[in-house]
């Protein structure tokens, strides 16, 4: 279990999402993803992909022209054919 | 029991795509969500880049739509590879410099691809006959069947029943019976089979989501190839079309003023990479510029970007020029009077 950084700042949204996405396909199960974005859309869509792909949101923080999402990486990715709700 | 069939949706946050993959999920099959991000996307951006939009809940139309499925969204960064579509569309441009036609061949490739790595069965869209100008035409639909490779693995649920039966349906892996027949531009059927399905509050943007589309955008993209005398972009070239007012006082270069807070924010982020500007008499936009200039044509600058700035009555305004080492200096500059700009030099 180890715990990463992710620069996402000065990028737009979704490319945080796909910067974050890209990312966590490397990391294995319970490994913390902290994301660093300029665009505040990141705190809304950052949880969205989250909750669709079975990661654990472990802190957003709104720092007025930097927001920060604390992503812990969930169990193995659903296999294709799971439905994730 | 037959194993169940792996769809792949093209979402783009649009209603018709939510309609098309909900269609082939009733019938049981698995569906999955593609997204391609081009940079052209107009959510997202602008929000995040005005500040007048701060206050309002932002959110990604295709991530929320995935979740209103409850499906899971890949969303692919295409920028570098969709530059070939905007600069060499085969099939040309549409009212501005959107290339429809072959923007859709090539989604429907990638999602083609994309099936083939990952196991999936067929490919849905949202697509309607009739529904766009472009590329849903009963005349260019087949084209985009043939010319994506995809053949009969792709089906378009709202409209299948105008069209020859694809393989999903001849194999029984979806009923053809459930599937719709939508056509033309109007809205109503879609909007009634969304109330049937319970969506509501979904996107339905005029015109698509796609820059390209929009007229002062393509002006804007035009002038940045003629200047440069190329056809060419990265992608930020194409953010900061989106940002600011653009003035070309000259061929040589032109001046990306900030209009607010938000979008002064924003470009704060590019100075380094430019010239820039900022009047410090008076509170003001940050201005860029982009291209060559001499001493004339800072002055020009500074006056103008007086002419942005709270000081625009004052007599004299003070301007900080920062170049690209990042030395500065200060110009004392009075106002260019409005009636003074002439029109054309805005883009």
């Amino acid at each position: 279990m180890s715990r990463h950084l992710l620069d996402a700042r000065g990028l737009l949204c979704p490319l945080p999402v796909i910067r974050v996405q890209d990312r966590v396909a490397e990391l294995t199960p319970g490994d913390v993803l902290e994301v660093a974005c300029t665009d505040p859309g990141a705190l809304n869509d950052i949880p969205a992909w989250c909750r669709l792909n079975g990661h654990r949101v472990a802190e957003c923080r709104d720092e007025g022209r930097e927001v920060f999402v604390t992503i812990e990486v969930g169990a193995d990715e659903p296999k294709a054919g799971d439905r994730v709700l | 029991m037959a194993a169940q069939r792996k769809a792949v949706a093209l979402v783009s946050g649009g209603l018709d795509s939510m309609l098309a993959a909900k269609v082939i999920m009733e019938q049981g099959v698995h569906v999955e969500g593609l997204n391609f991000y081009t940079g052209f996307c107009v959510e997202g951006h602008t929000h995040a880049i005005r500040k007048k939009d701060r206050a309002r809940p932002k959110r990604n139309n295709a991530l929320w739509v995935a979740e209103q499925l409850g499906i899971r969204l890949h969303i692919i960064d295409i920028v570098e590879e969709y530059k070939d579509v905007v600069l060499n569309p085969r099939h040309g441009y549409g009212a501005n410099l959107n290339p429809c036609l072959d923007c859709k061949i090539f989604m429907v490739r990638k999602a083609y691809e994309w099936l083939g790595n990952q196991g999936f069965d067929f490919i849905i869209t949202g697509e309607v006959i009739g529904q766009r100008p472009m590329s849903q035409r009963k005349d260019t639909m087949p084209v985009v069947v043939r010319e994506s490779g995809a053949d009969d693995l792709l089906l378009r649920p709202l409209c299948a029943k105008n069209l020859p039966p694809t393989a999903p349906e001849r194999e029984g892996w979806v009923e053809r019976e459930r599937l719709y027949d939508f056509s033309g531009r109007s809205r109503k059927p879609q909007i009634d089979l969304a109330r049937r399905f319970g969506f509501e509050d979904y996107a339905q943007p005029a015109g698509g989501c796609c820059f390209l589309t929009d007229g002062s955008y393509a002006v804007k993209l035009r002038d940045l190839w003629e200047s440069r005398h190329r056809r060419d972009y990265d992608l930020d070239d194409i953010i900061l079309l989106k940002v600011g007012r653009h003035l070309r006082p000259d061929p040589s270069f032109k001046l990306i003023v900030g209009r607010e807070e938000g979008e002064n924010n924003f470009l704060e982020g590019y100075r380094r990479r430019f010239v820039h500007l900022r009047t410090t008499s008076h509170p003001g936009p940050l201005v860029l510029v982009d291209g060559q200039v001499g001493e004339d044509e800072l002055v020009l600058a500074a006056r103008l970007a007086a002419r942005f700035s709270k000081g625009r009555d004052a007599e004299t305004v003070t301007v900080s020029v920062t170049d690209r080492e990042g030395q500065t200096r200060t110009l004392h500059v009075p106002p260019m009077p409005a009636a003074q700009i002439p029109g054309d030099w805005y883009i």
